[in-house]
This record gives C-alpha cells, sequence and structure tokens, in this order.
C-alpha cells in the first residue's frame, strides 16, 4: 500500500506541471459541479415536498422510498422525450439559449468559497465576476423568446429581460453596500471581514439591503411571485414554451442552478458563508462548510415558502416595487452606511 | 493569480459543454419525428397567424436605457465602495454630488411616467 502510494506520488511529479494543473482543475470542476446538479435534482424534489405539505398533500412518494428517487426518474423521462424544434425558429440560436443561461449558473461558482481558502480559483475581484457573470444569463432569457418564433416565447422574453434589468440595479446597490462595509472584492475575504459570533454579521448593519437583495435575487431568478416571464396561467410558460426535451431540462437545471447560486451569495455577503453564528465557543464555534450549507437550505427553504405562500404579482407592481422603492432604498442606505463607516461604528466598521 | 482567471476561464468552458452534452444527450436518445402540427409554434390550439416577431411597448426601450445608465453607475459606485475607508468623508461628499445629478434625471423619468406600467 505504502509502495502504491510513493508510486503515485512519484508518477505525479513526472506528469508536465500544466498537465497537473489541467487534471487538478478538472477536479475542481467534477467536485463542483456534480454536487450542484445533484443539489438541483433533490431541490425540485424538496420543492414538490415542502409545498406539497403546505398545501396538506404528501408530494411525490412513489419512485423508491418516499420518493427519494423521483429526480432521476423525471430526468430519464426527459431525456427519452423529443425536443421539438419549432417551424421557423433560428436553428442555432434556439439550441444556443439554453446552453448560455446555464453556463454563468455553473460558471459562477467557481469563486464561491466553501469553508476558508476553499474556492476553485481565489480570484481578488470575486464579486464583480459574479455580477458579470450571472449578468449574462439575461441572454439566454432573450434569445430563446426570439428564436423560438412563438407569441408567448416573445413576450415571456421581453417581459423577463425588463424585469431581470430593473431587479439586477436593486441588486447592483445592495453589493456596493457590501463592498462598503468589506472593503474588499473577495468573497472569502469579505467573509473573514464578518468574523466574530453572529452580531457581526452584516446582515444587521445592512438589514435594509438583505431584504433588497434577497427579493431581487427571487425576482431575477424567475421565481414565484415574481414569475411572470413564465407564468403557466398567464403567458402558458413565457421564454422556454416551445423547448421540451433536455433543451427545457437545461433552463430548468439552470433557474434551480441559480436559485442555490444566489442563496449561497446572500449567505456569504450578509450571513458570515462558512462562519458559526456561535464563533468563540468551542466546538460548534468552528468555521466549517456545514454552516454555509446550513445558511443555504435556509434561504432555499425560504424560496419555495414564498412560492407556497404569495400569489403571482402583476407585471406594473413588480416594475414599480423594483424601480419605485428598492431602488431609493438602496441609494438612501448607501448614505447612511457611508455615515457608519465614517464614525466608525462598531463592531462592523470599527 | 493569473492563473486563478485561466481557472474561471476553464470553468466557463465546462458550464458551457455541460448544457451541450446535456442538449445533444437529449437529441440522440430521444425519438425524432416531426410533423406540421407539432412544429407550429403554440398558440393555444389555434392556427398562427402573424409573424411572431411582432413590435413591441416603446416602454421596454425606455427600461432598458435607464438600466444602462444605472448599471454605469454602479460600475462606478464599485471601486469607490471598495475604497471609501481610505478616502473617507471627502470621498462620500464626492460620490454625494455624482449621484444627486444622477438622481435629478432619475426623479425627472419618474414625474414623466416612464416607469408607469398600467
Amino acid at each position: 500500500m505504502q509502495h502504491f502510494a510513493g508510486y503515485f506520488v512519484s508518477a505525479w511529479g513526472a506528469i508536465p506541471a500544466w498537465v497537473q494543473y489541467l487534471l487538478f482543475t478538472l477536479g475542481k470542476i467534477l467536485a463542483i459541479a456534480v454536487p450542484v446538479i445533484l443539489s438541483v435534482a433533490y431541490l425540485t424534489y424538496a420543492e414538490r415536498k415542502v409545498i406539497g405539505y403546505m398545501q396538506s398533500r404528501i408530494g411525490p412518494n412513489r419512485v423508491g422510498f418516499r420518493g427519494l428517487l423521483q429526480p432521476f426518474a423525471d430526468v430519464i423521462k426527459l431525456m427519452m422525450k423529443e425536443v421539438v424544434f419549432p417551424a421557423n425558429a433560428n436553428r442555432y440560436l434556439f439550441f444556443i439559449a439554453p446552453v448560455l443561461s446555464m453556463m454563468p449558473a455553473i460558471a459562477a461558482w467557481v469563486v464561491v468559497p466553501f469553508f476558508p481558502n476553499g474556492s476553485a480559483a481565489n480570484v481578488n475581484a470575486g464579486l464583480l465576476l459574479i455580477l458579470a457573470l450571472t449578468s449574462l444569463g439575461i441572454y439566454g432569457i432573450i434569445i430563446s423568446g426570439w428564436a423560438s418564433n412563438s407569441k408567448y416565447a416573445f413576450l415571456g422574453a421581453m417581459r423577463s429581460a425588463a424585469q431581470m434589468v430593473a431587479y439586477e440595479i436593486a441588486m447592483g446597490f445592495a453589493i456596493v453596500g457590501v463592498l462598503m462595509a468589506a472593503q474588499t472584492l473577495n468573497l472569502g475575504q469579505i467573509i473573514q471581514h464578518q468574523s466574530g459570533a453572529f452580531w457581526h454579521w452584516y446582515f444587521i448593519p445592512l438589514a435594509p439591503l438583505v431584504v433588497v437583495y434577497f427579493v431581487s435575487a427571487v425576482a431575477e431568478t424567475n421565481r414565484l411571485p415574481f414569475d411572470v416571464a413564465e407564468g403557466e396561467s398567464e403567458i402558458v410558460a413565457g421564454f422556454h414554451v416551445e423547448y421540451s426535451g433536455m433543451a427545457f431540462a437545461v433552463f430548468f437545471l439552470a433557474e434551480y442552478a441559480n436559485m442555490i447560486l444566489v442563496s449561497a451569495l446572500a449567505s456569504i455577503m450578509f450571513f458570515g458563508g462558512w462562519l458559526s453564528p456561535f464563533e468563540g465557543i468551542p466546538y460548534i464555534g468552528a468555521p466549517s462548510a456545514g454552516w454555509l450549507f446550513l445558511k443555504i437550505g435556509i434561504l432555499l427553504f425560504l424560496m419555495l415558502w414564498f412560492r407556497a405562500t404569495f400569489p403571482r404579482y402583476r407585471y406594473d407592481q413588480i416594475m414599480r416595487l423594483g424601480w419605485k422603492v428598492f431602488i431609493p432604498v438602496t441609494l438612501v442606505w448607501i448614505f447612511v452606511e457611508g455615515a457608519f463607516l465614517i464614525v466608525h461604528l462598531p463592531p462592523w466598521f470599527s | 493569480m493569473l492563473q486563478n482567471y485561466l481557472t474561471v476561464l476553464i470553468f466557463i468552458g465546462a458550464g458551457i459543454a455541460i448544457g451541450a452534452i446535456l442538449i445533444v444527450v437529449g437529441l440522440l436518445l430521444a425519438p425524432h419525428r416531426p410533423d406540421d402540427e407539432k412544429d407550429s409554434p403554440y398558440e393555444c390550439g389555434f392556427e398562427p397567424f402573424d409573424d411572431s416577431r411582432l413590435r413591441f411597448d416603446i416602454r421596454y426601450y425606455l427600461v432598458a436605457i435607464l438600466f444602462i445608465i444605472f448599471d454605469l453607475e454602479i460600475a462606478f459606485l464599485f471601486p469607490w465602495a471598495v475604497s471609501l475607508q481610505k478616502i473617507g468623508l471627502t470621498g462620500l461628499f464626492a460620490m454625494a454630488v455624482f449621484l444627486a445629478i444622477l438622481i435629478v434625471g432619475f426623479i425627472y423619468e419618474w414625474k414623466r411616467g416612464a416607469m408607469e406600467w398600467e
């Protein structure tokens, strides 16, 4: 056994450095993409179960023990379904669109730190990179709406684009608030600046921005109650009405991966990421990836809860909330926070 | 440091690859039997009429233009926010002046009803 391990080490040393780097990066991709896709699968299951129980149903319970294999059954079903290609649709754009919406949902994870120094790429402009990548997601929606050559898809894409840009501004201002407090764009350092027990986290001095960020995140991912872009009862399915089979599955995957991503970002920026809420107490005070996953889980549950609780907003109400409530609130709070910073308000800005 | 950005680039490639592979798998595994009715755009059971790339509301343009202005503003705010502790009160006042100019435009848009959707 020892001999084998030694052989392995020397073999690893023998291969060129750039191949080592490539293999290492490939390992990172697998270590991130596979858990993300698996969590998406179980997020869909959790969604159906949670909403089921909230509506006094039991949700899926036939495939596997308590329906635990349901997501896999869904995937296999979608794989076997025909990918209908609508007449007069643009052949290339039609298939590029789902890929384009999938890309940022996977790629943005590269800078997310799961534990101290535990991100695939420790980039010093991490938050800027995430903002840039997630903005690309809108192209997938617009292109799909345009390429499908369907009126519903087109209307859905227009609505979605206008809604997403409105909320992206509010989201951007909320992120500016975090940057002011942390004085860095590196996600790992943002977490480190919040170290201390839970009253050191940014959700207290940035309370209005947390609300703005999270509600905008729900709107950005086209989740209920802001899903006018794909509301089944209004415009059948919005931008992906013409997509079927795996092409639809990719859109679906991207939406849920984005939900997990925005929850992860919210927990990193406002709730201390991998920091323990009980820092200073032995054992439970240690930072670990478990705390991050717990926080992500709570935020995701909130999203599902929203869906089960709130009726869909009307489009004019959505636009009013984005432009006339969130943007003024964030603008005001940036200056309030500036004042905090100037007077070095403890414990966050000292 | 630069190698970190290469990792980012590889991840972007991986994101594209995952989406593309899934769609190719779907295209290969699933049957493909097109017919005229199935391929026509969905329009609630009606025969589709007109071209679907129709004209749309001018307000979408307005929203897009507003977005560009505000997004640029956020891009300006990023470096300012990161260095606020160093530039202190002067920086805060400078940004207040800059934002005030933009807010005047924002209020004008608001009063003119560019953000009304009824």
